[in-house]
């Protein structure tokens, strides 16, 4: 993943944008607890993270982090209904079985939901496929064989999904490695940034 | 240069306390005694305190060995001692034997000052809510006004969630492992087998059977059997045991013919000799009336409404005693009460056990956390 000068991935000031100070969130496979981290710095949250791997787990216990060893594909039946200003799902709805379970259960929990995920409608990632190869990038670092990745899909894949079940889009931001993209979205964009909220 | 691991010679200590417990159950304690270890150094300001509560059958000593012969040292030395995961150069750290225990605290085996004679039967029966009454008068004696952390592992777990929802002001950190918010049906069960394989021991005569020494031994062998089946999975009995024998060939008879039969023979009578029936019976009860919220889901968020403290909670996979989904029960009414909570859930195969083992994981992520507390 590539870092800018402070150390932290590029699209963590995005995610801030969208919080508001002193919220309260919930970071699904918060990893080592670096997002969290950030967002108490820049927006004074409280929150907690879930993570099932243990190395990363524990990392995210040392940096203090209120972080649960929790199966996300059961759902997240350990929390009540709007109980949480934001729930955010950072590069992990591509790994899940239950995708639509998991968005569901986010708006039920949150009062607002930030998604990220690796676009598979990038050009990078269409050219390798015209070519007849599994498509590799910097966002999918991963062979076909040994990807956790199940659920790949385009902003247009996620756009159809958000109409179909009317969730509420109100931002959506485009990147390519540091640098927003307006134009053709779906094809110049590798990591596309939603935030939906619960009606 | 390697480090000091163990904590060396200890020596217990007795409270003694002659304001009055009034007990859960109404009868009142006019005096008791609590025997207790501590390990490590009180610093000035006496905020580095760590309270170990103990489980079904543990006592106050956690740690260390009473003579350069002494062949076992404490329950749970492997965490407990120098540059252990319990650092006890950083903490102080305090055991106590609970209430209705046989190895020094007041009891069935101690004397009653109001007859001059065995407590016998006639002991009370004791609650975790009694014992967390009891542990906090000894603390203030120790002129502790808030405890670091309280610890505690199964039936010693719900001591822990008891400290916090009693005395929120007084302890900062609570790390519950392996347990639950109160017992299920089947726990209670296994417990009550357990309680009537030693009362229907001919021996056992109501409980009163220090004068004759005639300990019902034969029920308390059958009732550590039956817990040792249930603190292992099935998975670590079949890779440790499996069908093992202990002969060669099938011998057709009664004796003993498999490893795993072995195995529970030489625990049961182990546990027979070194345990008393009337703590044991005892035990068993508190840990089927511990129930901070009535049985009700809703109601533990509220009970944990006032909890003032950190939690860590630990569960073990294969722990079918104190399964995963009950530390949930107790992660969600943290959740609901934005207490701050650490969960983990361990792959260990030991069973219920796990908790006193020492894999690599669980220690790492103790040490980390009681690090933390500083």
């Amino acid at each position: 993943m590539k870092l800018n000068k402070n150390n932290y991935r590029y699209d963590f000031p995005i995610i801030a944008n969208w919080v508001k100070p002193n919220s309260k969130v919930l970071d699904l496979g918060c990893g080592d607890g670096e997002l969290l981290n950030y967002l108490k710095k820049e927006r004074n949250i409280t929150g907690y993270g879930i993570e099932k791997d243990p190395d990363n787990w524990l990392k995210s216990l040392k940096t203090g982090i209120n972080v649960l060893q929790v199966n996300l594909e059961e759902g997240l039946s350990e929390f009540e209904d709007d109980s949480f200003d934001v729930v955010i799902l950072s590069k992990t709805i591509q790994s899940m079985h239950n995708t639509e379970e998991i968005l569901n259960e986010m708006l039920r929990v949150g009062k607002q939901v930030i998604v990220t995920f690796p676009n598979f409608g990038y050009w990078r990632d269409r050219i390798q496929s015209i070519q007849g190869v599994m498509p590799k990038s910097k966002e999918l670092p991963y062979s076909w064989f040994n990807t956790p990745n199940v659920h790949l899909c385009t902003i247009k894949d996620f756009d159809d999904l958000c109409k179909l079940n009317k969730y509420k889009i109100v931002g959506r931001l485009v990147l390519t490695d540091t640098k927003s993209v307006r134009f053709f979205p779906n094809l110049l964009g590798a990591l596309a940034l939603y935030n939906l909220v619960n009606r | 240069m390697t480090l000091k691991k163990n904590i060396g010679i200890v020596k217990p200590e007795i409270f003694k306390s002659l304001n009055p417990l009034r007990l859960q159950s109404g009868k009142i304690l006019k005096e008791y005694n609590l025997i207790y270890e501590t390990y490590g150094t009180l610093n000035k300001k006496k905020d580095n305190a760590v309270l170990v509560c103990h489980a079904l059958t543990g006592n106050h000593h956690l740690a260390g060995r009473y003579s350069s012969k002494d062949k076992c040292p404490g329950w749970w030395d492997n965490l407990i001692g120098p540059n252990k995961p319990l650092d006890t150069n950083k903490f102080f750290v305090i055991g106590i034997n609970n209430l209705g225990g046989s190895d020094g605290s007041s009891g069935p085996k101690s004397i009653n000052k109001q007859t001059k004679k065995l407590w016998g039967a006639d002991f009370p029966i004791v609650t975790v809510e009694d014992w967390v009454n009891s542990h906090e008068a000894l603390i203030t004696s120790l002129n502790i006004s808030k405890l670091a952390g309280v610890v505690g592992g199964s039936l010693g777990g719900m001591q822990v969630i008891q400290w916090a929802i009693r005395f929120p002001e007084k302890i900062k950190h609570a790390v519950v492992i392996a347990a639950a918010p109160n017992l299920t049906a089947q726990n209670i069960a296994f417990n009550e087998v357990a309680r009537q394989s030693i009362i229907t021991d001919p021996d056992f005569n109501t409980g009163n059977y220090y004068e004759t020494n005639t300990p019902p031994r034969r029920g308390l062998r059958i009732a550590r059997m039956l817990g040792h089946i249930t603190y292992l999975s099935d998975d670590v009995m079949g890779s440790k045991f499996g069908r093992k024998l202990k002969n060669k060939n099938y011998q057709y008879d009664f004796k003993t013919e498999f490893e795993i039969e072995s195995y529970l023979n030489y625990q049961g009578d182990k546990f027979a000799k070194e345990f008393d029936a009337n703590t044991y019976i005892r035990m068993t009860k508190a840990l089927d009336y511990y129930d901070p919220s009535n049985g009700s889901k809703r109601k533990l968020s509220k009970v944990f409404k006032k909890i003032k403290s950190k939690f860590l909670v630990i569960s073990f996979t294969s722990d079918w005693r104190f399964a995963p989904n009950r530390s949930k029960e107790i992660v969600k009414a943290l959740l609901d009460n934005n207490i701050d909570v650490k969960y983990a859930e361990i792959t260990a195969s030991s069973g219920h056990d796990a908790f006193l083992m020492e894999e690599p994981r669980y220690h790492t992520i103790l040490k980390s956390y009681f690090n933390s507390m500083l």
